[in-house]
């Protein structure tokens, strides 16, 4: 099957910062792919690079098998919806709906009158009287009716209060429920992530940490605790991403695809959360944590 | 039908959060078989989960025996769990309650009570008398 997104080497840099670095990724279809990192990661780089609206400076992208933004087909199978949601505050939710028929070829005028009234937004209504959450759903209709195959989102749900949130979230799972559709969504908010993705890409400081299915992850991450002991003397195969140590006691969280054999370590589940935080404590913490990494004896 | 809930905070995961429901309710005789599973887009929707959770947890019950899927139509129950001891619940449970009311009296406390419960449940269990 074709990859979502596929990139090889990909970066971007604005003069002479790097916004994205060696970013090489396959994503597989039928995911909906949560792609976290704090404020600057590359996030919304990353993003615009797929859609199309920037251009690599290295490396390679395709999505759905075809270079972003390469002409009206290719447009016609993405969507996007970009941070903040933005719509025509003069224009009222008929307008918006007139727009999206007459700008995209393959417009569901059923699927978006339908959600227009679930959703009790009146027809009439001026764009810019609608609150944070009716705006991020008005323009999700517009999104999902123009039947993209992949639906990329940037920080859809951010600036939403949590009921907003949760309500978009829903119209969003029921939307991949009926169409299949794939969708790539920026956030941090790692809480709801956890409910709605299942793939998972961790981006600090322009890099991409780790990628993967989240059962998968989850399942190759293991938190270990036990008297304590120099991380380095570890079997070659488990990867350390946190170290923390007490004068008697080490606690781990190792990546490795192998089982955990030895009987001096507690092995626990790691929890998504614990789990992208130690990442991005990772990257963060880089030699201002390094001397928790010594093991005095 | 029944409704799925969800906790955020138990650390289970979602989809293994649903299979207990199910069973839950098939235990207590909520679910029964013919019984129709809530649309996979109805519980996605409802509590902003991904379907492909939904859609594991289905394929479990179905694999347990619990449930199967009719193309087009949903997934339904085929399976019972205990369904035919429900009878005895009544009894077993007051003999519980007169053995809960002897370990009180013996100065147990609820977390000792517990414990013991389970300790000779998973110990029993594993000599394969229960």
């Amino acid at each position: 099957m074709t990859a979502v997104i596929e990139t090889e080497g990909l970066g971007k840099r604005y003069r002479r910062l790097w916004a994205l670095s060696d970013c090489t990724l396959s994503i597989p279809a039928g995911f909906v792919v949560g792609l976290v990192g704090p404020n600057g990661a590359g996030k919304t780089t990353l993003l615009n690079l797929a859609t199309g609206m920037l251009a690599p400076t290295a490396g390679t992208i395709e999505v759905l098998g075809g270079r972003p933004a390469a002409g009206p087909a290719q447009l016609a199978r993405v969507g996007y919806l970009a941070q903040h949601a933005p719509v025509y505050a003069g224009l009222s939710v008929a307008d918006h709906l007139r727009l999206g028929a007459h700008l995209n070829p393959g417009w569901d005028a059923e699927t978006a009158r339908s959600r227009i009234e679930r959703l009790d937004l009146s027809l009439g209504q001026k764009a810019g009287t609608l609150s944070g959450g009716q705006c991020a759903q008005l323009a999700l209709t517009l999104a999902v009716a123009k039947r993209p195959e992949v639906l990329i989102l940037d920080e859809p749900v951010s600036s939403l209060d949590p009921l907003a949130r949760r309500e978009f979230l829903q119209d969003l799972m029921e939307a991949v429920a009926e169409d299949g559709l794939s969708v790539v969504l920026s956030s941090h908010l790692i809480s709801d992530l956890e409910r709605v993705c299942d793939y998972l890409i961790v981006l600090v400081a322009s890099r991409v940490l780790v990628a993967g299915p989240v059962e998968e992850l989850l399942a190759t991450h293991h938190l270990l605790s036990g008297p304590r002991r120099d991380p380095a003397t570890l079997p070659a195969g488990q990867h350390v991403i946190s170290a923390s140590h007490t004068d008697r006691q080490t606690t781990l969280l190792v990546r490795t695809s192998d089982e955990i054999l030895d009987p001096a370590w507690t092995a626990a589940e790691v929890g998504l959360e614990d789990l992208v935080l130690a990442y991005m404590n990772q990257a963060a913490g880089r030699g201002r944590h390094n001397h928790h990494l010594e093991v005095r004896t | 039908m029944i409704e799925f809930h969800l906790n955020g905070r138990s650390g289970v995961a979602p989809y293994l959060q649903l299979i207990h429901q199910v069973r839950h309710a098939l235990r207590l005789g909520l679910l029964r078989e013919g019984d129709q599973l809530p649309k996979v887009k109805d519980v996605a929707a409802g509590l902003a989960i991904n379907p492909n959770t939904v859609l594991k947890a289905y394929r479990e019950l179905e694999y347990e025996g619990l449930a199967a899927a009719r193309p087009g139509v949903g997934t339904f129950v085929t399976g019972t769990l205990g369904g035919g001891s429900l009878a005895a619940h009544g009894p077993l449970r007051r003999d519980l309650q007169r053995w809960l009311a002897r370990a009180r009296r013996a100065g147990l406390d609820d977390e000792s009570i517990e414990a013991l419960f389970v300790s000779t449940f998973r110990s029993a269990a594993e000599e394969g008398i229960a």
